[in-house]
C-alpha cells in the first residue's frame, strides 16, 4: 500500500467508526427519545451482549457444539447459574473462568 | 467522590475484559505485520480508529486488495451496533459539554458500554459521576489496546499460541455477569433467548451482520413482549435492574 492509500483507509475507517458512535451524542441535548424507543432501548445490553457471546459459547469451527466436553459451554453455564443465584459480578466471573479453564485442561 | 476515584471505578470494572482483550491486541499487531503492513499503519489504526473487530476485518480485506470503499463500508456495517449503545447512552450524556461527548463517542466500544452502562442502572453512578467512570474504562482499554498492538507488531505473538489459551472467555464470563441481573422479568428472558438463538443461527453471515440482525430481533422481542405483558402498566422502572452495589 502507498502512503496515500494508508492515510485514506485510516481516515475513512475513522470517519465511519467515530461517526456511528458520535452522531447521537452530538445531538444529545436536542434529541427527544420517543417513549416507545426508550422502552425498547433498555433491552440493548441483554440483546447485544448475548448476541456477541452466544456464538462463542455454542459454535466451534462453524458447527453447533452442545456437547458436555465443550469448555465454553460449561464455563458459561456455570457463570450463568451463579449469576442468577448470587448476583455478584466478581463471583460470577471467577466461577465461570475457573470452570472454563478446568474443563479446557481436563478435556484437551 | 473525587474524579480519580470514579475513574478508577470504571477501570476496575473493566479489568476482566482488559485481560480478555490482551491476546486480541497482540494478535492484531502480529497479524498486521504478517500481512506485510507497515508497523505505523497498524499502530495508527489502533490509536485513531480504535475498533477491535472492525480492525481485524479491515486488515483481512486489505490483504486481499479490496478497494477502499469496500473497506470503509464494511467497517461501517461492523460498527453499526454502536448506534444502539449511543441511543441508550443519550440520556446520560446530553448535559455534558461537547468536548467530553466527543471523547466519549470516540471511546464507545462494546466493553466500555458493557462495563459502565450497568453502573447507571444500579445507581452506583449518576449523571454527575458516570462520565468519569466511563472515561476511566475507556482510557484503560485504549492504553491496553495500543500497547498490545505495538507489542504484537514488534515481536509477533509474544508467547506463541497465546491466542489459543481462551483468555477471551473472561469477556464471556463478564458479559454473563452483566446479563443475569436483568433477568428478573420475562421480557428480558425472551430478549436473551431470542438473541442467543438468532446469533447462533446467523453466525455465518458476513461482516458481523448476524450480530447486528440478532441484536435488533432481540430488542424487538423484548419490547413487544414487554408491551403485551404490561399493557395496562407503566413501563418497567430501570431500578428493577441489578441487585448489587
Amino acid at each position: 500500500m502507498t502512503v496515500t492509500e494508508s492515510v485514506l483507509v485510516i481516515a475513512g475507517m475513522f470517519i465511519v467508526t467515530f461517526g456511528v458512535r458520535f452522531v447521537l451524542f452530538a445531538r444529545a441535548h436536542k434529541v427527544v427519545m420517543p417513549v416507545f424507543l426508550d422502552r425498547a432501548l433498555k433491552f440493548v445490553p441483554v440483546a447485544v451482549l448475548t448476541s456477541i457471546i452466544a456464538p462463542m459459547i455454542f459454535v466451534s469451527n462453524h458447527q453447533l457444539n452442545t456437547s458436555f466436553n465443550n469448555p465454553w459451554l460449561l464455563g458459561a453455564f456455570a457463570a450463568f447459574l451463579v449469576g442468577l443465584w448470587k448476583q455478584q459480578q466478581l463471583l460470577t466471573i471467577v466461577v465461570g473462568v475457573v470452570v472454563f479453564f478446568v474443563a479446557k485442561y481436563v478435556f484437551s | 467522590m473525587s474524579t480519580f476515584k470514579e475513574m478508577r471505578r470504571g477501570a476496575v470494572v473493566s479489568v476482566p475484559m482488559i485481560v480478555g482483550g490482551i491476546p486480541f491486541g497482540l494478535l492484531f499487531g502480529s497479524l498486521a505485520s504478517s500481512y506485510g503492513l507497515s508497523p505505523w499503519f497498524a499502530i495508527a489504526m489502533s490509536s485513531i480508529v480504535f475498533a477491535g473487530s472492525a480492525q481485524f476485518v479491515a486488515i483481512g480485506l486489505i490483504s486481499i486488495h479490496a478497494p477502499l470503499w469496500v473497506i470503509v463500508s464494511t467497517t461501517f456495517i461492523v460498527n453499526l451496533r454502536h448506534l444502539l449503545y449511543a441511543a441508550d447512552m443519550v440520556k446520560y450524556v446530553k448535559h455534558l459539554p461537547m468536548k467530553l461527548r466527543i471523547i466519549m463517542g470516540f471511546g464507545l466500544i462494546d466493553e466500555t458500554y458493557a462495563a459502565v452502562r450497568p453502573l447507571y442502572g444500579m445507581g452506583v453512578v449518576d449523571e454527575k459521576t458516570g462520565h468519569k467512570a466511563y472515561l476511566g474504562s475507556f482510557l484503560s482499554f485504549y492504553v491496553m489496546w495500543n500497547i498490545t498492538t505495538v507489542l504484537g507488531v514488534v515481536s509477533g505473538e509474544l508467547i506463541p499460541g497465546m491466542s489459543d489459551w481462551g483468555l477471551e472467555f473472561a469477556m464471556v464470563a463478564t458479559f454473563i455477569s452483566i446479563i443475569t441481573p436483568y433477568l428478573k422479568t420475562m421480557p428480558f428472558w425472551f430478549a436473551m433467548i431470542s438473541a442467543g438463538v438468532a446469533s447462533v443461527v446467523l453466525v455465518d453471515l458476513p461482516n458481523n451482520l448476524g450480530l447486528l440482525v440478532s441484536a435488533v430481533i432481540a430488542v424487538s422481542v423484548g419490547y413487544f413482549s414487554d408491551a403485551a405483558l404490561n399493557k395496562n402498566k407503566p413501563p418497567m422502572a430501570e431500578s428493577s435492574v441489578g441487585g448489587q452495589s
